[in-house]
């Protein structure tokens, strides 16, 4: 065991190089490319025995992880924003094909118009593509995160593949000191990669992801359905055995000074931090005000959030991407599935998007207006919490108007 | 997973359902016998894709996997990398695209591939259109023909994927037909012992695009090389070799005649037809003559 000093991207890299994986293929995208880079470093000087396949596109980076775990070796990428929307037409070959590939996703904000800033939009239009998705509050949730997903994507009766998520700039460039085990202890904790059920091998041929029809589709989905199902109890013994192992204890939803919370907020990612920080602050001036942090996305654990929402009367839920046409954001949509029978009044709140910090004062605030809604003196909240009042002025040209 | 029951001679089963006098067919058996039982091939969709099979069957013996469209080059090195980095260097990793896979929407990976010189062997079997959904056009389809999506002949001559391999210096590259398996087996066999990437352009006539009797495949397939709409050449560690130069170029309307899919054309496009192949055969014979 060791501390050092890191940065989400460099956490992950620590992560990926103690799995051991033998093929990595990357493509260069801000804020990921640090994680390109040093993984490049890492088998240029041999401290990492892989291949490192230089690819030309995320589009082949993804397309070469997946073959090459078919081939029988872990593998990994990394990406962000535009890298994992190209990838997108391959995500969901990965995770059809039951290719357990962990890809750490440095959250940043979908053109256009053009950002480099964090922002869940690239990640949740991913959502559905039968990937698992954690997200990370902070640098060592990164590296304890994307551990753990090799053993709970790997597992024989989950085969899916893992996102782990971290804000990019506030986590993946942010120098945190974080606690990195002895290899040993990783070794025996994510064991050997070990192909199971779909595979390339001249010894034992099969040919992987033909036609099929409407006889067998909907079975073959339904598997992965049951992967999904699966996994909640995976993830749950996997975080127990990482607490014994090695004394951090991860939850699937982190119910925050939530007990006798009278209004909860639900939130994902590094803004988590800040929220956790607002609690505290608030709870020494007397108001009651929780935290629900969702660290896994998918499979949504809506059992687990039940428990933490159960009997709140006010709830906020904090999406960090627009949701466009929606009536809410994608954790709001989940959040209002979970807990329908709940009678609980559920705000949606968007904010922090394009890099936009999401600050103490945004999360005060939404503190208080659902204080205010709970206590009666408020009727309305403020949806879209941090955007500018001249929202609709900004870039106005007038031809033709 | 399945017990086979019936075993036929070759890799690829008898009565696959590929149509009447399908190119590809050939192709795909005469390249397997020579590459052999380790093999690894990749296949995108396509018509290649009947013989990934469909649902519980598979019309190959070796191992593949059917990637997306584009990727085929990029899934090839995937297994490539896996394969060296368990330390095999035995099994041939073989990608196995139609035009459209591969001078279209596939040819970014396909460079990429190239590029970092992964030993793969990518064949291309060109029908010279998207055959698999209905016969449109593809940057591979020649001047004037007509498919679903140049109903009016295409206006344009085809993308010369043997230049763009050439350009990336690959260590081998080669054109071939389906009329000659003798020297398409000739080449397979060198794709395969060369260390680095390796391409083979096939020529693979289709009757059910082109519109051609079943019977005539290899009819067709000849009267392109013979009539100069086709060449016979190979690229090895940067020199060039073409393999059959006709003595005298047949007429161009020898090759047209025989197929449904340049029906209709005026005499004046015939015309311009034949110019066109005299002076792109001429082109691509300096080009090779440069580099011998």
């Amino acid at each position: 065991m060791a501390y050092k000093m890191l940065d989400g991207n460099g956490a992950a890299v620590e992560a990926i190089k103690m799995a051991k994986v033998q093929v990595i293929s990357a493509y260069p995208i801000t804020p990921q490319s640090t994680i390109a880079e040093q993984l490049s470093d890492l088998v240029a000087t041999g401290e990492l025995k892989a291949q490192y396949v230089r690819v030309e596109s995320e589009h082949t980076a993804l397309s070469v992880a997946t073959a090459a775990e078919l081939t029988g070796v872990r593998a990994a990428t990394a990406t962000a924003s535009q890298g994992l929307a190209l990838m997108h037409e391959v995500a969901g070959m990965t995770s059809g094909c039951r290719v357990p590939i962990v890809m750490p996703v440095v959250n940043r904000g979908l053109a256009a118009p053009w950002t480099l800033w964090a922002d869940h939009g690239d990640a949740m239009s991913e959502r559905d593509t039968g990937w698992l998705q954690f997200y990370c509050q902070n640098v060592q949730e990164v590296f304890d995160l994307t551990v753990m997903a090799y053993r709970i994507a790997e597992d024989e009766n989950v085969l899916t593949p893992a996102m782990v998520c971290m804000d990019g700039f506030f986590l993946s460039h942010s120098m945190q000191k974080i606690d990195i085990p002895d290899q040993e202890a990783i070794d025996e904790f994510i064991g050997p990669f070990v192909t199971k059920n779909s595979y390339l091998d001249p010894e034992d041929p099969m040919f992987v992801c033909n036609l099929t029809g409407p006889d067998d589709f909907t079975e073959m989905r339904y598997q992965q359905k049951v992967g999904f199902d699966n996994s909640i109890k995976v993830i749950e013994k996997v975080q127990k055995e990482f607490a014994q192992k090695f004394g951090r204890k991860l939850q699937i939803i982190e119910g925050y000074r939530t007990d006798d919370a009278d209004v909860v907020l639900v939130a994902l990612g590094s803004m988590c931090g800040t929220a956790k920080y607002v609690v505290n602050k608030l709870r020494e001036q007397g108001k009651k005000v929780g935290l629900a942090k969702v660290t896994v996305f998918r499979p949504f654990p809506f059992r687990q959030l039940r428990e933490v929402l159960g009997g709140k009367e006010v709830i906020g839920v904090f999406d960090r991407s627009a949701g466009l046409g929606g009536q809410g954001g994608p954790l709001w949509s989940e959040t209002c599935a979970a807990i329908k029978d709940y009678n609980s009044d559920i705000r949606h709140y968007v904010g922090g998007l394009g890099g936009r910090d999401v600050s103490v004062r945004t999360i005060e605030k939404i503190y208080n207006e659902l204080l205010e809604i709970k206590n009666g003196t408020r009727k309305e909240h403020t949806e879209w919490i941090d955007v500018k009042e001249n929202a609709m002025d900004i870039r106005q040209v007038l031809k033709n108007a | 997973m399945h017990d086979i029951k019936h075993n036929s001679k070759g890799l690829i089963p008898h009565g696959m359902s590929a149509c009447a006098g399908c190119g590809l067919e050939l192709l795909i058996r005469k390249v397997m016998d020579v590459l052999g039982r380790d093999t690894i091939i990749i296949i995108p969709p396509g018509c290649a894709a009947s013989f990934s099979g469909f649902g519980k069957e598979t019309a190959i013996k070796v191992p593949g996997f059917q990637g997306n469209l584009e990727n085929t080059a990029a899934s090839a090195a995937g297994v490539r990398a896996a394969l060296n980095a368990k330390g095999n260097t035995h099994t041939t990793v073989l990608g196995f695209a139609g035009d459209g896979g591969t001078v279209d929407i596939g040819l970014q990976s396909l460079s990429g591939a190239l590029e970092r010189r992964d030993r793969i062997v990518y064949i291309c079997y060109d029908n010279e259109a998207y055959m698999n959904t209905g016969i449109q056009a593809s940057s591979s389809t020649p001047y004037l023909a007509k498919t679903t999506t140049t109903p009016a002949g295409k206006p344009t001559a085809r993308k010369n994927l043997m230049q763009i391999a050439i350009a990336h210096d690959i260590p081998y590259a080669a054109t071939a037909s389906i009329y000659n398996i003798a020297d398409l087996q000739r080449k397979v066999k060198k794709a395969k012992d060369t260390d680095g990437p390796s391409l083979i352009h096939v020529h693979t006539p289709c009757p059910t695009g082109w519109r051609y009797d079943p019977s005539k495949t290899i009819e067709v397939a000849r009267t392109a090389v013979q009539t100069g709409c086709w060449l016979l050449y190979e690229y090895q560690n940067g020199k060039a070799t073409i393999n059959y130069r006709p003595k005298e170029l047949l007429p161009v309307e020898n090759y047209i005649k025989l197929q449904g899919r340049f029906k209709g054309l005026t005499d004046e496009q015939i015309q311009e037809m034949q110019k066109y192949v005299i002076e792109d055969f001429n082109k691509c014979i300096k080009r090779l003559e440069s580099v011998a």
